[in-house]
């Protein structure tokens, strides 16, 4: 029996869109990684101000998987471990373009209504 | 877009290749809870910490694999397909409940899908030609007043109007003219019907039907003068006479004792213009010149009416416009077309006749003008039936859903939302439905055909193609769908209403907590029995309306008389003989065993046949009016059973020379003398123009006799003796009344008749099953009507017992209580029966409301009785109230035998 979806998927949803958002980009940036590895880099990054399940790094990597972002390859991790080995696509990279422009055109105007001082409309 | 698509690809390879990844992730899931807990016995942690720390910080696995799992695959299918397996497993544990409820369910549904199917036939269906939308029909307005000959079912228009209207050409691209007729391909002996029509040469290139095999008409079918015309036979008819031989366009059909060549053959789907008819074979207009008896044919004569007409539109004209077009056209349509025979008076009102034009999508119908009220009354009741057995079904439901109660409980603690747990039980319901549905449209077929098998009598055969087209499918579908929502729904949500804790205390049975609940099964019942109770009515006015049919005197006695058509066209008597023939035929059937009288006659009661014409009674200035005819041979009223009243019959005096004597029935003698005895006196009718008025002296006064149809009033009819018909045709009808049984009677005129001459054709009607036919349509109302109401009461009562059943069962310990503290079992069983008869009552008062709303839709079918009968009603209220409480009874008694110790003890 499957539970139902019971508590706001909204808020999760969008997390879980800029979780990809960021696998992508180190990705990009890093060349293949391996899961751990991909945590260990966001959790870097964000200065450790970003502290998540890592366990839902591997939802995000599903998703991606399906949307075709990413490949994935079996190899060996630094300490000769067997590990799953993420690469970014042609069709990943055309993703992460698309959604940075957004990204820094929402951001830009979300700004812009911000910093608006009082100013009143006749 | 794109990237959705993928998901969905992504998700369906997930769903047809299940586990082989997953083995995989669990490696990937060690290995990083491995490295992750390294990393905190690097940073200074205990194994057991950092590995703790490690889970922890990776969150919850089970909920990720979960999602990953969901993530593979279509979540909702894979669910649907859960709820169905497990509501087909709870339906195959309970067999009793799954069979009464598909068995009720397909009851309903096929009723409604077999009564729509010949709703879509008879009504809604377009014609399998090309664009049936641009097909309209022309006929006269309401009111128009135009006598003359009509011969013909298709009779609309004289050969003159149809070339008037032929000649229009702004409206219409081109009209075609049809006329329906019957040939006999028989070449001797009784009789076998093709149905036949003529058409003119453009009939099917204006309908856009091709020949699947040679060609179409001839153009010079449409003047008077051809030859040896051709015929158009349809795809039926090519494979039932000539079994679909391949060379038949080398062959003949002979009709009517003449060979006609094959021209084409129409495909398959055509069946003609007029639902509920179809055609074999069709002959050109001109070939009307060739059968007729007296060689001259219709298409000179302009008093013979019978064409039809349709015309396709042309682009840029509606039905509507055209009909202006033609309501102005009308004077001059109607000038050019006035019947030479009219007198002035007459053609002033025929030329003020106007045209109107109408739809042809659907064709023309005379089996639509019958039945069409009816269908849809029937429509209407078999989907109240459908009402009353979702009623039911929801009902066991919802006693169901109350047992599973904890089930639900359990399940919701446990994370289950109510919207899944609601899925689940309308899949059951979903279940139900379909099986229903199955099984409904399986008898919905054999009951259409029963239907049809029904209306079809020997006279009329009755075709309607009964194919299963998307309206009927999307109709059974709808239903389907809408039963599951209606009978599922209110116990789904009411079973998964309940708080978890409450259901799980002890048997959850609390004094209070289930009343709730019961309102809705006991407003459910009030409504099946109020429904019910519309539909009992319904059933007792119709088969009461038939019973006084039945019981209508129609003047004369059908039993025993049998009534014989004879043609003898082809014999080519001249007519000064045909008498002769036709007494000699008379003696000879006279001499046969059995036979106690025979006469003749132009129409026999109640065939559909007739003949009227304007007369006044001699001396009197009134203004002239309608009055009946028959022509009949001395002995006749003795043979079908009736009596004079005054007066003579005719006798072989009454000859060609001797003056014109009638015999009127009372009828008419009250229209035209006042209710006088007016034997003696004499009467006139009109003639045609430049023809003397007519004077006729009464000889004799007879009982009154029917004429078209039961249910009318008795019409004045005036008998002229077959001995002075001048112009004597040649086919007559005789009526035979015999001590032997029809068939011996008809079996030894048939040799007496061959005796006489072996190539006359005949063809017998067995008077009781003409006066039977006649009644058709009410006949089947009273039977449908009748099986229906018996059916949504049976439904009703096993409604009421279940409910009066379940709420014993509720109140045991109250009653177990109640016979512990002194009650006796009278007692208990009148607290039981009073709950019924609350719910009965209630039903009772609703549904006799709704019966008196509902039944003026009824009125005009009925006879002898008001839709409102108070009568009727209160019979059927009493009938209803009677059954249902002793379906009660059962549970009361079982009430009043509850010992109270076992009660308590279950507590």
């Amino acid at each position: 029996m499957s539970k139902g979806r019971a508590a706001e998927p909204k808020k999760s949803e969008v997390l879980q869109g800029t979780l990809d958002l960021m696998i992508l980009k180190t990705l990009h940036a890093m060349g293949p990684l391996h899961g751990f590895g991909i945590a260990r880099r966001i959790e870097q990054i964000s200065q450790e101000m970003l502290r998540l399940n890592e366990g839902t790094v591997y939802t995000s990597l599903l998703r991606l998987q399906q949307l075709g972002s990413i490949a994935c390859a079996w190899g060996a991790s630094e300490n000769n471990r067997k590990a799953k080995f993420y690469s970014i696509t042609a069709i990943g990279r055309k993703q992460l373009a698309r959604e940075t422009e957004n990204w820094d055109r929402i951001a830009g105007v979300i700004g812009r209504v911000l910093r608006l001082e009082g100013h009143k409309v006749t | 877009m794109i990237p959705r698509l993928r998901m969905a690809v992504a998700r369906l390879r997930g769903l047809l290749t299940r586990r082989a990844p997953d083995p995989e992730f669990d490696d990937e899931l060690r290995a990083h809870l491995a490295e992750l807990t390294e990393l905190y016995i690097t940073q200074g942690m205990t194994p057991g910490d950092a590995a703790w720390a490690a889970r922890r910080q990776f969150g919850n696995s089970a909920l990720l694999e979960e999602d990953r799992r969901e993530m593979r695959t279509f979540p909702s299918l894979e669910n649907l397909w859960h709820d169905l397996l497990f509501g087909a497993r709870q339906l195959r544990l309970n067999p009793a409940f799954t069979a009464i409820a598909v068995l009720s369910l397909a009851l309903g549904i096929g009723a409604n899908t077999a009564i729509f199917e010949l709703v879509n036939a008879v009504r809604l269906r377009s014609l399998p030609v090309e664009k049936p939308e641009d097909l309209a029909y022309v006929r006269f307005q309401k009111g128009s007043v135009r006598s003359g000959n009509f011969s013909t079912r298709s009779s609309m228009f004289t050969y003159a109007l149809w070339q008037q209207i032929h000649a229009e050409h702004d409206s219409f691209e081109d009209s075609m003219a049809w006329s329906a007729t019957r040939f006999n391909l028989a070449p001797g002996g009784e009789k076998r019907w093709a149905e036949g029509l003529y058409v003119s040469s453009n009939f099917f290139r204006v309908l856009g039907v091709q020949p699947i095999l040679g060609r179409g008409p001839e153009a010079a079918g449409d003047q008077p003068g051809c030859a040896s015309p051709g015929a158009i036979i349809s795809y039926g008819f090519w494979q039932r006479q000539f079994a679909g031989d391949p060379d038949v366009l080398q062959r003949s059909v002979t009709l009517d004792g003449r060979p006609f060549p094959v021209l084409g053959v129409t495909p398959p789907s055509f069946f003609g213009v007029e639902v509920g008819n179809r055609y074999d074979v069709a002959l050109p207009l001109c070939a009307d010149q060739l059968m007729a008896s007296d060689g001259k044919g219709r298409m000179s004569d302009t008093r013979e009416w019978w064409l039809s007409v349709m015309g396709r539109l042309r682009p840029g004209w509606t039905v509507e416009r055209t009909g202006v077009r033609f309501r102005t056209l009308s004077p001059v349509i109607m000038q050019a077309g006035l019947p030479v025979s009219y007198r002035p008076e007459d053609a002033k009102t025929f030329l003020k006749n106007k045209l109107e034009v109408v739809p042809g999508e659907t064709g023309v119908s005379g089996l639509r003008r019958e039945y069409e009220q009816p269908l849809w009354l029937l429509l209407a009741t078999t989907g109240l039936v459908l009402l009353i057995a979702c009623a039911n079904l929801a009902n066991l439901l919802l006693a169901r859903a109350s047992v599973r109660e904890r089930d639900m409980a359990v399940r919701q603690a446990i994370g289950a939302s109510r919207a899944r747990l609601i899925a689940q039980l309308m899949a059951e319901s979903l279940l139900l439905a379909i099986l229903g549905t199955a099984l409904g449209a399986a008898l919905a077929r054999l009951l259409s055909e029963t239907l049809i098998a029904f209306l079809t009598t020997s006279n009329s055969g009755l075709y309607l193609g009964l194919g299963l087209d998307g309206r009927v499918l999307g109709f059974t579908a709808a239903i389907a769908v809408g039963t599951c929502v209606l009978f599922g729904l209110a116990p789904a949500l009411r079973a998964t209403r309940v708080a978890p804790a409450s259901a799980m205390r002890a048997g959850g049975r609390g004094l209070t907590a289930g009343r709730e609940r019961a309102t809705l099964r006991r407003a459910l019942v009030v409504a099946q029995v109020a429904l019910s109770l519309v539909l009992l009515v319904g059933a007792l006015l119709f088969v009461g309306s038939l019973r006084k049919l039945l019981a209508v005197d129609p003047g004369f006695r059908p039993q025993g008389v049998v009534a014989m058509d004879v043609d003898f066209a082809r014999m080519h008597f001249p007519k000064d003989r045909r008498p002769g023939v036709f007494r000699e035929l008379m003696d000879h059937v006279r001499s046969q065993p059995g036979v106690r009288a025979v006469a003749q006659v132009f129409f026999t009661p109640l065939s559909g046949n007739g003949w009227n014409d304007a007369c006044w009674a001699g001396g009197s200035t009134g203004e002239h009016q309608e009055s009946f005819f028959n022509r009949v041979s001395p002995g006749y009223f003795q043979t079908i059973g009736t009596t004079l009243a005054a007066g003579r019959d005719f006798n072989d005096r009454d000859t060609l020379s001797s003056p014109q004597v009638a015999i009127v029935n009372e009828a008419f003698a009250k229209r035209f003398f006042g209710g006088r005895n007016p034997v003696g006196s004499s009467f006139f009718v009109e003639g045609n123009s430049g023809v003397p008025d007519q004077r006729y002296e009464i000889v004799g006064l007879v009982h009154n006799v029917k004429y078209y149809e039961i249910r009318e009033d008795f019409q004045p009819i005036s008998y002229l003796p077959m001995a002075q018909d001048k112009d004597p045709d040649s086919a007559a009808t005789f009526v035979i009344q015999s001590s032997l049984p029809p068939g011996d009677t008809i079996r030894s005129a048939k040799a007496a008749v061959a005796e006489i001459n072996p190539a006359m054709d005949v063809e017998f009607t067995i008077l009781t099953r003409q006066v039977e036919g006649s009644l058709l349509r009410d006949r089947l109302m009273a039977d449908l009507a009748g099986a229906f109401g018996l059916l949504a009461g049976v439904l009703a009562t096993l409604g009421l017992y279940g409910v009066i059943a379940y709420m014993v069962a509720r109140r045991r310990n109250e009653i177990g209580i109640r016979i512990a503290l002194g009650a006796g079992r009278f007692e208990v069983v009148r607290l039981v029966l009073r709950e019924a008869a609350m719910l009965v009552g209630a039903g009772l008062a609703i549904g006799a409301g709704l019966s008196l709303g509902a039944g003026r839709a009824a009125a005009s079918l009925l006879f002898g009785l008001l839709p409102n009968d108070l009568v009727t009603l209160a019979s059927a209220m009493a009938l209803l109230a009677f059954v249902a409480l002793l379906a009660s009874y059962g549970p009361a008694h079982r009430a009043s035998g509850i010992q109270p110790m076992q009660t308590l003890r279950e507590e």
